[in-house]
């Protein structure tokens, strides 16, 4: 894509190497036993992955959203489990430790976030409360110096794992009048450290995709941590999430379009050389239309993507872009992904087989981090309707 | 320690490669263009010896088409200091005398302690350009190492041949060319890609470095014909009556394959 500057293009082929030479050859065999390989999770971090959009003054490689979304997009090709692993140790983990952490407690948890040594998730959804996060449930009382946490989460992405050093959580700190004096919840981000008493991090879930991800349901019962552990002020978490899932959107986006690009690129292999009747099922012109229209999905995807990554980059306004841009992708992976099956044949319904599990995989896309029907109210709320 | 890597473009082997047949030159339009495994493995040598060694000065040279540029700059990406690329329309059909000649000039020039090649490039194959570049620079050489071991003023190392490892070693400066025995080479991240753009990147003409392709006084090899490989046929079929594998093992004897 011209858009990219010439370092842009080698850190995208960069890390499709690597997904093609290191994540790929695991990726069955942790899809199969539902586990994320801390192998290929520490080699990500050697190769600097964890720490693209931060500055090298907190260990970081300096670069930007735009750079962080491309590799994620690289490594989608090949397995979304690993691509999710990388958003939401970034953009969930880290990024708001950088954002909205005080000095002391980035000099504590940035460098091992940053080289990937450490991983962190984000406490926002439970069973009640996802994207109407006013729902939230959780709640943090200040006990003297301690705040005390009670509630409980759901699909927790990098919880559990065997590096994961703490959970941020959204919880209830208190309620506030509104000036026509209705009450509203005060919402704010705290630290828990994983291993705080209380603070269980329960087994993982049997999902039916992104199986290698580190997924978990998360209870605080009675937690007790230093009030020092508020991240960002007081009653401002509503307001300092909301950024977090807008960008959080473009990076589903550029997953989605990896994917979308990972399944044209096993169609396209595969229908030049699977012979029916004699020829090349590509020379069908109904295989050959249908991968044109692949090719198509993910041209529009990547430039939405891209689109919405260099707003956010350039300091505009993205909002709208970044739903439109998860919007279009993830309708892409979910009909690339169909139709790189279908042309597969039986052999795509082999778990074995990349477009069998971007089949599974992709469903997901079209529900994390805002359901698409989210997506379509924060549009025609930008639109001024709805 | 001053290290020279030589390193060079060529078809993606992932790729379809062929051949130009009216120049009998790589048709570089036919696959991607990428950095030869073979000498990203000899760039990791020398950068796993700069991991360790703060006094390494690792260059990436490359005598190639101008649109080589792009792909050396990975070996800067990947850690090396600087790089030269050596291009002329002139060395475009260079022979590997004329190759050896031009990056010799361009060795000395640099100043080295150290050169590492690979053993054999994926497209031309040649495999005797360290071989000459030693004698030209008139310095010994220690070839296709299995593995590598720097010292302050020498280099060792084991070559492997039918049934027997030879240690080698050789005093500084020298030549030495390593083969596919050797570690992958480290990916650049995306530190080092923005670094490689700030690094030196020198570009030199065969004049430059007083070089004369045409000079016919030089004995060259000279391609005299040309021709695309046969497609391949179909293979032998050797269908079990209760001989099978006994048909199998005299087949593979035949054709020298076991």
């Amino acid at each position: 894509m011209h858009d990219l500057t010439d370092e842009e293009q080698q850190l995208y082929d960069m890390v499709c190497e690597f997904a093609d030479t290191v994540v790929a050859p695991q990726s069955y065999e942790a899809d199969r036993t539902h586990t994320l390989s801390m192998d290929v999770v520490a080699q990500m971090g050697e190769l600097g992955l964890f720490g693209l959009p931060f500055p090298e003054e907190h260990g970081g490689q300096g670069g930007d959203y735009m750079a962080l979304c491309l590799a994620i997009e690289a490594l989608a090709r090949v397995d979304q489990s690993i691509a999710i692993t990388l958003e939401a140790a970034v953009g969930l983990g880290a990024m708001p430790i950088y954002r909205h952490g005080t000095d002391e407690q980035k000099a504590e948890y940035l460098p091992d976030l940053v080289a990937g040594r450490a991983l962190a998730g984000f406490g926002l959804t439970e069973s009640e409360a996802g994207s109407d996060a006013g729902a939230t449930r959780t709640t943090a009382v200040l006990d003297g110096d301690e705040w005390v946490i009670n509630g409980s989460k759901q699909f927790i992405t990098n919880s559990g794992t065997p590096i994961t050093r703490f959970v941020t959580v959204t919880a209830v700190t208190g309620e506030r009048e509104r000036p026509d004096g209705s009450v509203s919840k005060e919402l704010s981000t705290i630290i828990v450290p994983n291993g705080t008493p209380g603070f269980t991090v329960a087994p993982g879930y049997d999902k039916s995709g992104w199986r290698a991800s580190d997924t978990h349901p998360l209870t605080f019962d009675d937690v007790r941590v230093p009030a020092a552990n508020l991240l960002g002020e007081r009653g401002r978490g509503f307001a300092n999430f909301l950024r977090t899932l807008d960008e959080g959107r473009i990076a589903i986006a550029a997953l989605a379009t990896g994917v979308a690009q990972g399944c044209l690129d096993e169609a396209l292999g595969y229908a030049k050389t699977r012979n029916v009747f004699g020829v090349p099922i590509a020379s069908h012109q109904y295989v050959a239309f249908t991968i044109a229209q692949m090719q198509a999905r993910v041209y529009t995807a990547r430039l939405a993507w891209h689109d919405a990554a260099r707003r956010v980059d350039a300091g505009l306004p993205f909002k709208k872009e970044a739903a439109m841009a998860k919007l279009v992708s993830s309708d892409a992976a979910m009909l690339n992904s169909r139709d790189a099956t279908q042309i597969f044949g039986g052999m795509g319904f082999m778990n074995e087989s990349l477009v069998a599990r971007h089949y599974r995989d992709s469903k997901i896309l079209e529900i994390g981090e805002g359901t698409n029907e989210v997506q379509l109210m924060v549009i025609a709320r930008e639109l001024g309707i709805g | 320690m001053k290290i020279v890597v030589i390193v060079k473009e060529v078809p993606d082997t992932y790729g379809e490669r062929r051949l130009d047949l009216e120049t009998g030159l790589a048709d570089r339009a036919a696959s991607e263009a990428v950095l030869d495994e073979i000498g990203e493995r000899a760039l990791e040598v020398a950068l796993a010896y700069a991991d360790s060694h703060d006094d390494a000065e690792i260059v990436v040279m490359s005598m190639a088409a101008e649109s080589a540029a792009a792909t050396i700059r990975k070996g800067l990406a990947m850690g090396a200091a600087s790089a030269v690329h050596i291009t002329d329309p002139g060395l475009a059909a260079a022979d590997l005398g004329l190759t050896a000649r031009t990056l010799a000039a361009a060795i000395r020039r640099t100043g080295f302690d150290l050169v590492i090649a690979g053993n054999l490039s994926t497209d031309g194959s040649g495999g005797v350009v360290p071989a000459m570049l030693a004698e030209l620079l008139d310095v010994p050489n220690a070839t296709a190492l299995s593995s590598v071991e720097i010292a302050a003023g020498s280099v060792s190392g084991t070559r492997n041949i039918d049934g027997a490892t030879v240690r080698v070693k050789a005093e500084l400066p020298a030549v030495i060319s390593i083969t596919e025995a050797l570690p992958d080479a480290r990916l650049p991240n995306f530190k080092g890609i923005m670094a490689a753009k700030k690094k030196p990147f020198e570009t030199l003409s065969a004049a430059d470095l007083g070089i004369e392709p045409e000079d016919l006084s030089v004995a060259m090899s000279i391609m005299t014909a040309i021709a695309e490989k046969p497609p391949r046929a179909a293979g032998v079929k050797i269908i079990d009556a209760g001989d099978g594998g006994t048909r199998i093992a005299e087949f593979l004897i035949e054709n020298r394959l076991a």
